[in-house]
């Protein structure tokens, strides 16, 4: 029974996993390689990784003064609720992508929003338009970091921080110089993190772009329109370009995770 | 001096930011969906809630969900413990592709599914071939996707407790001669449960509200295979605002509920860790 134990759990990740995986790569160069280079002089394509690298340079920064600052305010302090305020920056994690894009719309939509008057009297364009789009992919993605740095934060100890506080440090050199290097390698793959999730965000930016072709469509709703359309070379070239993020995703944490196991070892 | 030291100086910025973007990013839309739904009323946001189609959207999403939630609670249960307790080559590759469905873009994932489970797929078309059964475009496509984005729940909630597990209590099981079943189901699941139980709900959770993958490789036609948030969607299209708000509360309820049961199974594994007769 005990040899079989790996056998099933290869298969089994290799049947739900791999075989979907490679068959991308297989996708994306069945006539070889200067058909898969000559789908990204697609305009559109183009257009739609621009717009998803916007979104990920608003969304990443954003996120990552949130998590840095939620990590230094919770990680140290013992204070009733902590529990509760650690499991609501999760939230977004349970919530259905689907469901953030609805709230944001029920909030800014011209005709049927809340706030729907003032985006009407100042003309804002925030649903069906880039705004919208960069606050879901916030939404979506702000937990990582904070997520990543508090566990290390709450494990090291306060020492070195009283000790720069006592030989004068103010708070934003105690950060800058001991706070921050401390946790730099748990920051890293929290950003890391951010930006994979905000360059693959779907859902949430599916409700709120409203799909325009050459304007309001990012990588992954680019994908499924250009399979919905049988333009199979196309979603599968521009689905090699986000699996190949996501596989750097992958080695970075495995390559992260020595680094933080051989700092805590030896700091 | 003395309370310097005892009380760490308040970080009154991050603590104000902190709470500004909170309220910024997150409450507020929240908020804004609750408003808007207490603002259809009670019985019609009950009608609206419990309209066939979204009944039937419910039995697909929340019913596929639990069946890939629980496959992958007995697989997730097998990956661990080879990950854990066994050697074998390849064992690195297979603890890092578990992380996959986490880091690959849905829209990618329902692609690849889409394209290897359709009838002429490296998968679907042998399973056509020989059983005549359709995958992608039907309910199991949509299980599928449920199972892949959920795959990494339980292996990577039940790897630290197994391996904190001690190997004594199982050699003594055994050496009191009992047999392996016996220990498996004695000594090691019990010990195991609270991380699988909470695996599992986490998975279940994910692949509720999962949209990108499963959208891809469903055939979206209501009453068969059509989910809950594509269905949100759909009321959206048509501009039925009250609909898709019904909606979307029905499934933001469910995701409170479901964090403080997975808060709850949580806590209940730290205690027993520490524990374990309680």
């Amino acid at each position: 029974m005990k040899k079989f134990i790996p056998i099933i759990a290869c298969l089994y990740v290799g049947l739900v996993i791999v075989v979907p995986a490679l068959n991308v790569v297989a996708g994306a160069f069945t006539k070889g390689l200067s058909p898969f280079i000559e789908n990204f002089k697609s305009e559109d394509l183009q257009h739609a990784i621009r717009l998803t690298l916007i979104l990920t340079a608003i969304a990443v920064p954003a996120n990552t003064i949130f998590g840095l600052a939620a990590a230094t305010a919770i990680a140290r302090r013992q204070f009733r609720g902590k529990a509760l305020l650690l499991s609501i920056i999760d939230l977004p994690f349970s919530i259905s992508p689907v469901v953030v894009g609805l709230m944001l719309v029920l909030l800014y939509s011209p005709s049927h929003g809340l706030f729907g008057g003032v985006v009407k009297a100042l003309d804002l364009k925030i649903i069906f338009a880039w705004p919208g789009m960069a606050m879901a992919t916030i939404l979506v993605t702000f937990p990582f970091m904070a997520r990543e740095v508090i566990p290390l934060l709450e494990e090291e100890g306060w020492e070195q921080e009283e000790a720069a506080r006592t030989l004068g440090a103010n708070s934003w050199q105690v950060f800058w110089k001991v706070t921050l290097p401390s946790v730099r390698w748990a920051a890293l793959y929290g950003l890391i993190l951010t930006t994979g999730r905000a360059l693959g965000e779907f859902g949430a930016v599916a409700v709120v772009s409203g799909n325009i072709t050459g304007l309001t469509q990012t990588l992954p709703l680019f994908i499924e329109d250009a399979y919905k359309q049988y333009q199979t070379e196309l979603a599968y070239g521009a689905a090699m370009v986000l699996g190949g993020v996501a596989i750097l995703t992958l080695l970075s944490k495995i390559l992260l995770e020595k680094y933080i196991s051989n700092h805590k070892i030896n700091p | 001096m003395g309370s310097f030291i005892n009380f760490p100086p308040l970080p009154s910025w991050p603590w104000r930011i902190t709470w500004a973007y909170l309220g910024l990013v997150l409450f507020l839309p929240i908020g804004g969906m609750a408003l808007k739904a207490a603002n259809v009323g009670a019985s019609q946001f009950w009608l609206l809630a419990t309209t066939p189609e979204a009944i039937a959207t419910y039995k697909v999403s929340f019913g596929l969900a639990f069946v890939a939630a629980l496959i992958n609670g007995l697989f997730g249960l097998i990956i661990a413990w080879a990950l854990v307790r066994c050697e074998f080559p390849g064992k690195r590759l297979l603890h890092a592709l578990i992380d996959l469905p986490f880091a690959l873009p849905t829209a990618v994932a329902g692609l690849a599914l889409s394209a290897v489970y359709s009838t002429n797929g490296w998968i679907g078309a042998p399973l056509f071939a020989l059983l005549g059964v359709k995958v992608s475009f039907t309910w199991l496509g949509v299980a599928i996707a449920m199972v892949f984005i959920s795959l990494p729940f339980v292996v990577r909630s039940v790897e630290p407790v197994l391996e904190a597990l001690e190997v004594d209590q199982e050699e003594a099981a055994w050496c009191l001669g009992a047999s392996q079943r016996q220990t498996l189901f004695k000594i090691v699941l019990p010990q195991l449960s609270p991380a699988i139980l909470s695996g599992v709900a986490q998975g279940y959770s994910r692949a509720v509200g999962e949209y990108g993958s499963v959208v891809m490789i469903s055939s979206n036609v209501p009453f068969r295979d059509l989910i809950t948030p594509t269905l949100i969607i759909q009321k959206l299209e048509e501009f039925d605002f009250n609909g898709a708000t019904v909606i979307g509360m029905v499934m933001l309820i469910f995701s409170l509920f479901s964090l403080i049961v997975i808060n709850g199974l949580q806590v209940w594994g730290r205690n027993w860790e520490a524990n374990p007769s309680s």
